[in-house]
C-alpha cells in the first residue's frame, strides 16, 4: 500500500514537472476540456434550475388541490374522443357539488375564455380570462399587491368587475395606479378592484397568474363563450395532503350521484391531481436531461480525443525519455502512472478552468433562469475531469510503458 | 563467484523475411571488480550483447545468469528491477533528461528504487560530489559542458552502487582531453573496487582497461588480458 502511495506521489511530482516544463501547449490542449466542463457544468445546473422553476410553479397550484373536469389532464388511458363525448360540467352541477360536499375547506367553478384586454391605448394580447367565483381565492394561494378579489355580492350579482394578474397590470399601468381603473374586454367596462402580487414561475406561460385576470364566471358566459358550450372546472381545496384522498372519494361519491350513474357506469368526469402534472413534468425533464447530457458528454468527448491526441504527440517526442527511465530501472507501471497523472492533471486544471467560466457564465443567465453552480457540480466538474484524463491518458501511457527501452534509447 | 556468467548465447532478429544473426554464440565470464573492455566493428554484434549484459534485451537463446539468477526468461518488469539494482548505464548521448537538473537526473534510478525523497536528495549530493560536479547541482544539462554531463551520467549510474557499469561508448561525442578525464574518473572508480565493462570501438580507450574482448559476426574473436594498461595520470576531477 505504501508502495503504491510512493509511486502515486512520485508519478504525480514527475508528470507536474512535464507540465511546467509545456506550459503553452498544456493550456491550449485544456481548451477542449475546458469547454466541455464548463458546458456540462452549465447544462446540469440550468436542468436543475429548470427542474426548480416546474416544481415550483407546480407547487404553486397546490398540492392540496383537486380539479373536477371534463378532460383528464395528464392521461394516458383514456382516448380523448371518449373524453370528448363527456358531457360539459355546468354551473349547477357545481352548485350541486357544492352543496353536498362536506369535506372540502373551499370550493370554486372556473371557466376561462382568451381575450384581449384593453387601457386606452394600451392592451396585452390573448390572456386567460377566469371566470370563477367569491371562492377561488380560497382555493389558492394568491396574495395582492393592492385592493381585493371580487366578493360575494359582485360575483352573485354579475357585477363588471376583474381583478388582474401582476404581469397584466404592469403591461397596461406601467407607472401604477391600475386600482378603480376601467379596462375594455370585447368593448365591455370591467372596474379594477384588486392587482395580485407577483406570484409564479415563469414555466405555467400562460397559466401563470401573472399573466391572467379574474372575473365573476356569470360575466363570461354572458359577454364572451356561451354557457352550454363550455364544461366548467370545480378547484375544490382539500384541508391538507393527508386529506386529499378522502376529498376524492367524497368527489367522486357526489359527482355520479348528481350526474345519475349507475353502478356499472364509468366515470364521465376525471378528477386531476398536481401528482399526475409532476409525472408528466418528470418525464419531461427527463428528457430534457437525457438529450442535455448526451450533447455536452459529446463536446467533453471531442476534449477527451484532443487530450488523447497530444498525450500521444507528447509519448512520442519524449520516446527517449521514456527509453532512459526505462533503461534505469522505471517499471511498466511507473511509466503507466506518470502519463497517466499527467493527462488527469491536465484535465483537473481544464476541469477547474471550465469550472470558473461556468460559474461566470451561470451568473449571467441567472438573469434569465434563477440558477447558480453548487457544490454537487464543483465535485461533478472534479470527478468528470480526472476520469476524462485517465481515460483518454490511458492509451498513449500504455503504448509508453510497453515501449522497448532499447528501441526508445536509439529514437531520434 | 561471477558476476556475469553467460553461456552459448544467440540473439536472432527477423528483418522482414530474413534472419538477422547479431550473437551467434557468446560465452562469457566476468568477475567482480574486472574492468572490461568490448570491442569490435560496427555489425559485430557488440551493441546486442551490450544491450544483453544490460538486461535491456534478452537473448534469443542460452543462459545468462547475473550474479546467482538466471535473468534469460526474465519479463519486462523483473528486468527493470534488475537494471534498477545492479546496472549503472552511462551512454554516449549521456541519456539525461533536458529539463531536469543534475541533481534531479542523479536522483532518478533511486525514485524507481522506492528511495524516500531526503535520503535521494543525500545520496545524489554524494555522487555527484565523487564526480567533482558539487558545484553543478542545479545546473541543467544544457548549461553543462560536454564532459560534465557524462560525469552527470556517471554519477546517476554510480547512485545506486549497482553491480556492474556499464558503459557504451563513453566517450564518443567528447574531445580528447575531456575524454581522457572521463577515462581517468573511470579507472578512480575501478580502483574503489566496481566492475566495469566499457563498450568501444577505439583501441585506445579499449587500452584503459584490464580485458580486452574482441567480437567479429556475432562471434567472440579474442579474449586477452591487457598486460600494459594505459593508466590516466591522476588530474584530480575525482577524490
Amino acid at each position: 500500500m505504501n508502495n503504491y502511495l510512493f509511486e502515486l506521489k512520485e508519478g504525480l511530482l514527475i508528470s507536474l514537472r512535464a507540465i511546467r516544463a509545456n506550459k503553452a501547449r498544456t493550456i491550449l490542449t485544456t481548451l477542449g476540456i475546458v469547454i466541455g466542463i464548463a458546458s456540462v457544468v452549465l447544462m446540469s445546473t440550468a436542468i436543475r434550475g429548470i427542474d426548480n422553476a416546474f416544481q415550483t410553479g407546480v407547487a404553486s397550484l397546490g398540492s392540496d388541490n383537486l380539479y373536477i373536469d371534463k378532460w383528464q389532464w395528464f392521461n394516458n388511458d383514456i382516448p380523448w374522443w371518449e373524453m370528448r363525448n363527456r358531457r360539459n360540467l355546468s354551473l349547477a352541477e357545481y352548485k350541486k357539488y357544492k352543496d353536498l360536499a362536506k369535506l372540502p375547506v373551499a370550493t370554486a367553478p372556473t371557466v376561462w375564455s382568451n381575450q384581449t384586454v384593453k387601457y386606452r391605448e394600451r392592451s396585452v394580447e390573448f390572456i386567460i380570462l377566469q371566470g370563477t367565483n367569491e371562492d377561488y381565492i380560497k382555493t389558492t394561494n394568491l396574495s395582492f399587491s393592492e385592493g381585493r378579489f371580487f366578493n360575494e355580492i359582485e360575483s352573485n350579482g354579475g357585477r363588471e368587475v376583474v381583478v388582474l394578474g401582476s404581469e397584466v397590470a404592469k403591461k397596461l399601468f406601467p407607472r401604477g395606479g391600475a386600482l378603480d381603473q376601467f379596462v375594455k374586454i370585447k368593448g365591455h367596462k370591467f372596474k379594477i378592484v384588486g392587482v395580485l402580487s407577483e406570484q409564479g414561475s415563469w414555466v405555467m406561460g400562460n397559466f401563470n397568474p401573472d399573466n391572467q385576470a379574474f372575473l365573476p364566471i356569470q360575466n363570461v358566459f354572458k359577454y364572451f363563450q356561451s354557457e352550454n358550450l363550455r364544461s366548467v372546472t370545480f378547484n375544490v381545496r382539500a384541508e391538507n395532503s393527508s386529506m386529499v384522498e378522502a376529498v376524492k372519494e367524497e368527489a367522486v361519491g357526489i359527482m355520479r350521484r348528481i350526474r345519475g350513474l349507475k353502478y356499472n357506469e364509468i366515470n364521465d368526469f376525471s378528477i386531476n391531481q398536481q401528482e399526475a402534472l409532476l409525472k408528466t413534468i418528470n418525464q419531461t425533464i427527463g428528457v430534457i436531461q437525457i438529450a442535455g447530457l448526451f450533447i455536452t458528454g459529446l463536446s467533453l468527448f471531442v476534449g477527451a480525443i484532443g487530450i488523447m491526441n497530444i498525450m500521444f504527440v507528447s509519448v512520442k517526442e519524449r520516446t527517449r525519455e521514456i527509453g532512459i527511465r526505462k533503461a534505469i530501472g522505471a517499471k511498466r507501471r511507473a511509466i503507466l502512472g506518470q502519463f497517466i497523472s499527467e493527462s488527469a492533471i491536465i484535465c483537473l486544471i481544464g476541469g477547474m478552468i471550465g469550472l470558473v467560466i461556468a460559474i461566470i457564465l451561470s451568473l449571467v443567465i441567472n438573469q434569465f433562469l434563477p440558477t447558480s453552480v453548487d457544490a454537487n457540480a464543483f465535485i461533478l466538474a472534479i470527478v468528470i475531469s480526472i476520469l476524462t484524463g485517465i481515460l483518454s491518458g490511458f492509451a498513449p501511457a500504455y503504448t509508453a510503458a510497453k515501449l522497448d527501452p532499447v528501441e526508445a534509447l536509439r529514437y531520434e | 563467484m561471477n558476476i556475469i556468467n553467460i553461456e552459448h548465447i544467440a540473439k536472432i532478429y527477423q528483418v522482414g523475411s530474413e534472419e538477422v544473426h547479431a550473437l551467434r554464440d557468446v560465452s562469457l565470464k566476468i568477475d567482480k571488480n574486472e574492468y572490461v573492455a568490448i570491442m569490435g566493428p560496427s555489425g559485430s554484434g557488440k551493441s546486442t550483447l551490450m544491450n544483453v549484459l544490460g538486461c535491456l534485451d534478452t537473448p534469443t537463446k542460452g543462459l545468462y545468469d547475473f550474479s546467482g539468477t538466471n535473468v534469460s526468461q526474465m519479463n519486462d518488469n523483473e528486468l527493470a528491477a534488475i537494471r534498477n539494482r545492479e546496472i549503472g548505464f552511462v551512454f554516449q548521448t549521456f541519456n539525461l533528461l533536458a529539463r531536469s537538473d543534475a541533481l534531479h537526473n542523479v536522483e532518478l534510478p533511486l525514485i524507481y528504487a522506492g528511495v524516500s525523497s531526503s535520503e535521494r536528495k543525500d545520496r545524489a549530493r554524494l555522487a555527484l560530489e565523487q564526480v567533482g560536479l558539487s558545484d553543478r547541482m542545479h545546473h541543467k544539462p544544457n548549461e553543462l559542458s560536454g564532459g560534465q554531463r557524462q560525469r552527470v551520467a556517471i554519477a546517476r549510474a554510480l547512485v545506486t552502487q549497482p553491480s556492474i557499469i556499464l558503459a557504451d561508448e563513453p566517450t564518443g561525442n567528447l574531445d580528447t582531453k575531456t575524454g581522457e578525464d572521463i577515462m581517468a574518473l573511470f579507472n578512480d572508480i575501478f580502483e574503489l573496487g566496481n566492475t566495469i565493462i566499457l563498450v568501444t570501438h577505439e583501441e585506445y580507450i579499449a587500452e584503459h582497461a584490464a580485458r580486452i574482448i574482441r567480437l567479429r559476426d556475432g562471434l567472440i574473436e579474442n579474449d586477452e588480458i591487457v598486460t600494459k594498461r594505459y593508466l590516466p595520470k591522476k588530474n584530480g576531477a575525482s577524490k
